[in-house]
């Protein structure tokens, strides 16, 4: 299978602070990757550098390229707004917007200039199923989508991106805030939508990573340490590094 | 063991302080309440004595359109019909308003998401200068530049709705302004993030969530401007024209609830029917403010009910 994201010598900069040190990362179609490492790694902060939301914050520098199959996110004269339907992103808080399940599914369609209802039905339809929402929202399309408990605003809110149909979905820890039953059904809709979708999630949870992913990634202090088949991470990593966080042998306080 | 049950029973001195503190905000709640009561009381029986002890009907009071209190017409029944003042008021009133909530949201948007950092710097001191100006400087304003303006261009004596509508609408601005920058800052970022997340820009994020979001706010907003441009008099008299007649257009000299009340107020004498009838106005008057704070309410409610 083909390679969908490839980044490479990817730094970045709050201000004069270095976040990230030169990342090279590739990620291939049609798999689950894990970013995984403790607090303060820059994992989120790399995931958010795919599809460019660290644009938002003032006074941050990126150098090195990351490329969409082969253009340069990063280059001038690419349309964010374009990049960002092909790149969508699930936050760590369940965020969906105070209107109703529908209107939440149906945002990224209308503003792709989607009118047709039918068209907008299905596609809203399919999307609930594939998060494996469906069942619970079928008979409250119509109710706002601040009414559910927290893990089916989170499976709403993954309905909301898989409607705009990206080709690759970045997860920003996004069962943090769930309880663990929630969290399970999230994981059933990853495994459930990678083969149509390339995905890349960002987890705080180790056991969650070799569950469902195909390959995890090791950051530590902004520095990809280890990336490789999650079997062969998890059984028998190459650093030592990897191998002590894998079993907790360090924690936040050892970084400092 | 006796001792800690005398120490417990005996009240500290701590508990003494707060005893007295809950006293004296009771007392302040109970004077305040008894002020507003008084208030609604006295402005309610002397608004109601025009009906009651002169027995003019309400019908007529609402609905005729001649006011001239002191003299009795052809039929020999009192000239009170409100009607040319209350339509002026709530002319101006929705006039201002809805010509000030584009502006208004513009700087709130400009303020809070375009240019959070320097719009705030410049413009937040522009707003509350706005605030600060007392009412008659809008109005002298008006009076010198706005109504000669008008004249020129529009012809006629230059006072009317318009020129109200124009000092108003300068008057309402900066309260719309802040109430909206209010409800705009509450959206929370990460529906901005969401929105551009799923490919949104800036501009649509802003009207479709953004701004959706922060609707009830700015309802709200509205009608506090609204209602401070209902109960202006002072800047509104001095640009209205004063007539009491029913207005012909934007342009023809008028007369607004307050303004009549303010005009009028120094020239009758307390217990006659034509100082009767301006309490009646004074009643309509705040009974308007009592529907604005409802509707204030009311959004209220059912835009946290949507959260």
């Amino acid at each position: 299978m083909g390679k969908i994201i490839t980044s490479e010598d990817v730094h970045l900069y709050y201000g004069e602070k270095e976040a990230l040190h030169g990342i090279n990362l590739d990620f291939t179609e049609h798999e689950i990757t894990a970013l995984i490492g403790p607090s303060g790694c820059g994992k989120s902060t790399y995931l958010r550098c795919l599809n460019r939301m660290n644009d938002l914050i003032p006074n941050v520098t990126i150098t090195g390229s990351i490329k969409l199959q082969d253009q340069d996110i990063y280059a001038p004269g690419v349309d964010i707004v374009k990049l960002r339907k092909r790149v969508g992103m699930v936050f760590q808080q369940p965020n969906p917007f105070p209107f109703s399940v529908y209107e939440n599914v149906a945002y990224g369609l209308r503003l792709a200039g989607e009118r047709d209802k039918h068209v907008l039905d299905d596609r809203i339809e399919t999307s609930l199923k594939q998060a494996a929402i469906w069942d619970e929202v079928k008979d409250h399309l119509y109710d706002n989508a601040l009414s559910f408990s927290g893990g089916q605003q989170q499976r709403i809110c993954v309905a909301r991106v898989l409607a705009v149909q990206p080709d690759v979905v970045l997860l920003d820890e996004p069962t943090s805030a769930l309880d663990p039953i929630s969290s399970a059904k999230i994981e059933d809709t990853l495994l459930n939508i990678r083969h149509e979708y390339t995905v890349i999630i960002v987890t705080h949870n180790m056991q969650q990573a070799s569950r469902i992913s195909d390959r995890t990634a090791f950051l530590l202090n902004g520095n990809l340490v280890e990336y490789d088949k999650t079997e062969k991470m998890f059984i028998n990593p190459d650093s030592e590094q990897t191998s002590d966080y894998l079993n907790g042998k360090f924690g936040q306080e050892d970084l400092q | 063991m006796d001792e800690i049950k005398q120490e417990l029973q005996s009240s500290s001195r701590a508990t003494h302080q707060d005893y007295f503190g809950k006293a004296l905000s009771y007392l302040c709640i109970t004077f305040v309440g008894l002020l507003v009561l008084s208030i609604l009381y006295f402005i309610t029986t002397r608004g109601l004595a025009t009906f009651t002890e002169n027995h003019v009907s309400l019908w007529k009071f609402l609905i005729e359109k001649n006011w001239n209190p002191g003299v009795l017409d052809s039929h020999g029944q009192p000239q009170i019909g409100a009607l040319p003042m209350i339509v002026t008021s709530f002319s101006v009133t929705v006039l201002s308003a809805l010509v000030a909530t584009p502006f208004a949201l513009g700087v709130a948007l400009f303020m809070t998401e375009i240019a959070p950092k320097r719009g705030t710097k410049v413009l937040q001191p522009v707003i509350e200068l706005l605030v600060g100006i007392p009412s008659v400087v809008y109005g002298f304003i008006g009076l010198s530049v706005i109504v000669p303006l008008i004249r020129h261009t529009f012809g006629g004596t230059g006072f009317g709705i318009l020129a109200g509508v124009v000092v108003l609408f300068v008057m309402v601005l900066p309260t719309i302004t802040s109430l909206s920058i209010d409800s705009i800052k509450a959206v929370p970022m990460y529906y901005r993030s969401a929105s551009l997340a799923l490919g949104a820009t800036r501009w649509q994020t802003i009207y479709k969530v953004v701004l959706r979001a922060a609707t009830p706010g700015i309802m709200t907003a509205i009608i506090f401007g609204m209602a401070r441009a209902f109960g202006e008099a002072l800047a509104v008299q001095m640009v209205i024209g004063n007539a009491v007649l029913m207005p012909h257009g934007l342009l023809t000299p008028s007369s607004t609830l307050t303004s009549q009340l303010t005009t009028g107020i120094g020239n009758t004498t307390m217990g006659t029917l034509p100082n009767n009838a301006l309490w009646s106005l004074a009643l309509i008057l705040l009974l308007m403010s009592l529907v604005f704070n409802i509707l204030v309410r009311f959004i209220g409610k059912r835009g946290s009910l949507k959260k």
